[in-house]
């Protein structure tokens, strides 16, 4: 396990060196193959983006359609200082950190059950994995009706059972609401990364430190844990790009309220329900700047990752 | 190596920038056919999933066999998908719909706006139509000026339901006009732990949590604006009101306010989880669906108020011609069959009496299969409906004409804001003053637009 400067480690291909030369005519086919999708990423990409930047320029609401005109950086000002700004990253940044937490960790408790040799281990690793496939509008809805419904729902039952008071999740822990249908969604996934992982692990090595002494304890944080780190990494980047865009169960159960407006929502509240098109996109474009700035960071920890774990 | 890594990273930021827009630019609007030539005409109709839109679907068959050559093309949508899709439409000018489905809210502003053809002419003119049938405050509401923009298709106010048997038993009674503190008593009687005395919205939202706050914040003397378009939120009567729905939600409201709307409420009623209901009143046709498991044992009253004598409010949903259409008498034509006293009665006698739209026509109440059809909740209705004002709903006069909403653009935005504000109050996340306080400032925003 000895630590490669990353300097040293050279590319080589496995194939002879002569038979994967190119001309400079090849060079050129292959650019021309490859500039359809270039367009094609151009045209999706670059020109709705250029078009926000024009509109967030603009003086225009939707039912105001006479009175439009550019305003220079107004609608900037406007979201910078509205005071929704702030509070909506907080909100993001909470709701995210704490549902990949705690899906990891659940997901690591359901991968260590699930590691293990029983009867029935592929009708059990379905199940766990159905919540990921369900929609999020509809598990959203599953929540709101069959499990928090003070009426109706699951826990609220349990609660009544064992005399405990009856809570009213979206009106009184809205944020806490939120954070658990997240992790019930994205512990399968997190499951999946980490089985993964503790199925590529080398029982020979396992069997070694039982061998010299070592307790499950002993084996889990010294052998097991180190060995996951990789999936963990991968599994905290992935998860947590796709939950920052967390949309559904904030419209279907709090509707933005008691701290859980992220930027996704707040983006959708300025846009269709302000109908403000200039200061929705002055948003949306404060997002997109956010958003780079996150992915650089993240993309670069997560191209660490891959190469320190070609290197361990 | 690096720079492959710096191109990908780049590349990344870009996917992210896209995902990120995709929210801002579907609201862009593709114009399309919707062109008539000569004989053949094809009308493109955008409409509400409601139930009574989609019964016209059904029997539109009809009026394309009585007028050969025209073809009607429904588009169905969500409310929030239609109003988007229409106000984009509309207001573009894009002109990809000869006719379209427009709520209360936004008649008159249309229409002063210049996106809708004036229909008083042509509706005064056909006798057989008699625009004077229908009700006086429905067409009050989606007129300005004078000038009548649409033709309403169904209308509703609100009105106070309840449990007959559950009141019954806690030996409660409640007369035709009753005031909100009786209302609040009998439901602090009613209200057990497993069973709330009162369900009412408490959904974020301006047209959930705000549509029957305003109108009690109307009765209790309150309003969002004065004559001069001051905002008026942060005035003693609205605390009175603000601070009555919360006591009345703590006391003996449903657990969960937060969750809770239309449907919500509806389905505790159904489910006898609530024992009295202030809402819609076509939620009473619901409540008496044969499948309806409290079926007969409801009992319906005006809507409570406190200083006002009615405090129901006044919604439609209306079909309206856009200015932009080059089908203008094919589509008028249409919108009257739609909206005729016939076409009240082909309902009744392809798909069943109780299906008939309701609170758009006076002549309706009086054809006696609908009279039996609908005897639990047709009464009141009608009663309720004709009794609103919504030139001056309030105790103080108001600059706009309408109930349970300001007829000014930014209301949506205001009353989704303080909506949510006073779900922070309501969860006692807050408190009042700093709720209104704060509604204050974004009502007076807006207000002062219009100054």
């Amino acid at each position: 396990m000895a630590v490669t400067e990353l300097d040293t480690v050279v590319a080589q291909t496995a194939t002879d060196k002569r038979r994967v030369k190119t001309t400079s005519k090849e060079v050129w086919t292959a650019r021309w193959l490859l500039l359809p999708a270039v367009l094609f990423l151009i045209l999706l990409t670059q020109i709705p983006f250029l078009t926000t930047v024009g509109y967030s320029t603009i003086r225009w609401n939707l039912l105001y359609p006479n009175d439009r005109g550019f305003t220079w950086f107004k609608n900037y000002g406007t979201a910078l200082s509205s005071g929704d700004l702030w509070p909506s990253i907080v909100a993001t940044v909470v709701i995210t950190a704490l549902a990949v937490v705690f899906s990891l960790l659940f997901g690591m408790i359901f991968a260590l059950l699930l590691n293990r040799q029983f009867r029935g281990r592929a009708v059990a690793r379905t199940l766990m994995i159905t919540p990921f496939l369900i929609m999020p509008a509809a598990s959203a809805l599953i929540w709101k009706y069959s499990m928090f419904d003070t009426n109706i729902g699951i826990l609220n039952w349990l609660s009544r059972t064992l005399h405990l008071p009856v809570i009213s999740w979206s009106t009184e822990h809205p944020l806490l609401a939120v954070i658990i249908v997240l992790t019930w969604e994205f512990t399968p996934f997190m499951m999946l990364i980490l089985l993964a992982g503790l199925q590529g692990q080398d029982t020979g090595i396992l069997e070694a430190a039982q061998v010299d002494g070592a307790g499950p304890w002993r084996i889990f944080t010294w052998i097991t844990l180190p060995h996951l780190r990789m999936y963990v990494e991968i599994g905290v980047l992935l998860g947590a790009v796709i939950i920052i865009q967390v949309f559904d169960p904030i419209a279907i159960l709090t509707k933005g309220t008691g701290g859980t407006k992220t930027l996704a929502y707040l983006l959708y509240e300025r846009a269709f329900i302000g109908l403000d098109v200039g200061q929705a996109a002055a948003y949306g474009v404060i997002t997109v700047v956010l958003t780079i700035i996150v992915a650089t960071i993240a993309l670069r920890t997560l191209f660490k990752v891959f190469m320190a774990g070609g290197s361990r | 190596m690096l720079c492959s890594k710096r191109a990908l990273t780049a590349g990344a930021g870009v996917v992210a920038a896209a995902l990120a827009m995709a929210a801002c630019s579907s609201g862009a609007v593709s114009s399309g056919g919707g062109g008539g030539d000569g004989k053949n005409v094809t009308l493109n109709l955008a409409t509400v999933n409601n139930g009574q839109m989609k019964d016209m679907e059904k029997l539109k068959g009809e009026y394309e066999t009585a007028h050969p050559g025209t073809k009607i093309n429904f588009q169905v949508m969500e409310e929030g998908d239609l109003r988007a899709a229409v106000t984009a439409d509309v207001a573009s000018k894009a002109g990809q719909y000869d006719i379209v489905t427009i709520g209360a809210y936004e008649t008159p502003q249309w229409g002063a706006n210049g996106w809708l053809v004036d229909l008083t002419g042509p509706l005064k003119s056909d006798a057989a139509y008699d625009v004077d049938d229908l009700l006086a405050p429905v067409r009050e509401a989606i007129s300005n000026d004078g000038k009548q923009y649409a033709v309403p298709f169904y209308g509703e106010s609100s009105i106070l339901m309840y449990n007959k048997e559950i009141l019954d038993k806690a030996s409660v009674t409640l007369s035709a006009n009753p005031t909100w503190q009786q209302v609040a008593d009998a439901a602090k009687k009613v209200n057990t732990s497993s069973r709330a005395g009162i369900c009412m919205r408490g959904k974020p939202g301006w047209g959930d949590l705000f549509a029957p706050l305003t109108t009690v914040v109307q009765t209790f003397g309150g309003n969002w604006y004065d004559t001069s378009w001051n905002a008026t939120v942060n005035t003693p009567e609205w605390k009175q009101a603000v601070t009555f729905y919360k006591t009345l939600l703590d006391t003996s409201g449903e657990k969960d306010p937060v969750s809770y709307s239309f449907n919500e409420c509806l389905t505790a009623l159904k489910e006898g989880k609530a024992a009295m209901w202030a809402d819609a009143s076509v939620a009473a046709s619901m409540l008496e669906a044969d499948d309806s498991p409290v079926k007969g044992k409801m009992g319906y009253a005006h809507m409570p108020v406190d200083k006002t004598k009615e405090s129901g409010w006044l919604w439609s949903w209306n079909l309206a011609v856009p200015a932009t259409t080059k089908n203008k008498d094919a589509a008028i034509d249409f919108i009257k069959w739609a909206t005729s006293k016939d076409y009240h009665k082909l309902v009744g006698e392809k798909l069943g009496w109780s299906l008939v739209p309701p609170g758009a026509r006076q002549s309706t109440y009086d054809l006696p299969e609908y009279k039996q059809a609908a005897a639990a909740y047709a009464p009141i209705t009608l009663d309720v409906m004709k009794s609103v004002n919504p030139k001056q709903p309030g105790v103080n006069p108001q600059p706009w004409v309408g109930i349970q909403y300001v007829s000014i653009p930014e209301f949506q935005d205001v009353g989704n804001q303080c909506a949510q504000l006073i779900a922070d109050y309501l969860a006692n996340r807050g408190t009042v003053d700093d709720a209104l306080g704060k509604c204050q400032g974004i009502a007076k925003k807006a207000g002062d637009a219009h100054k």
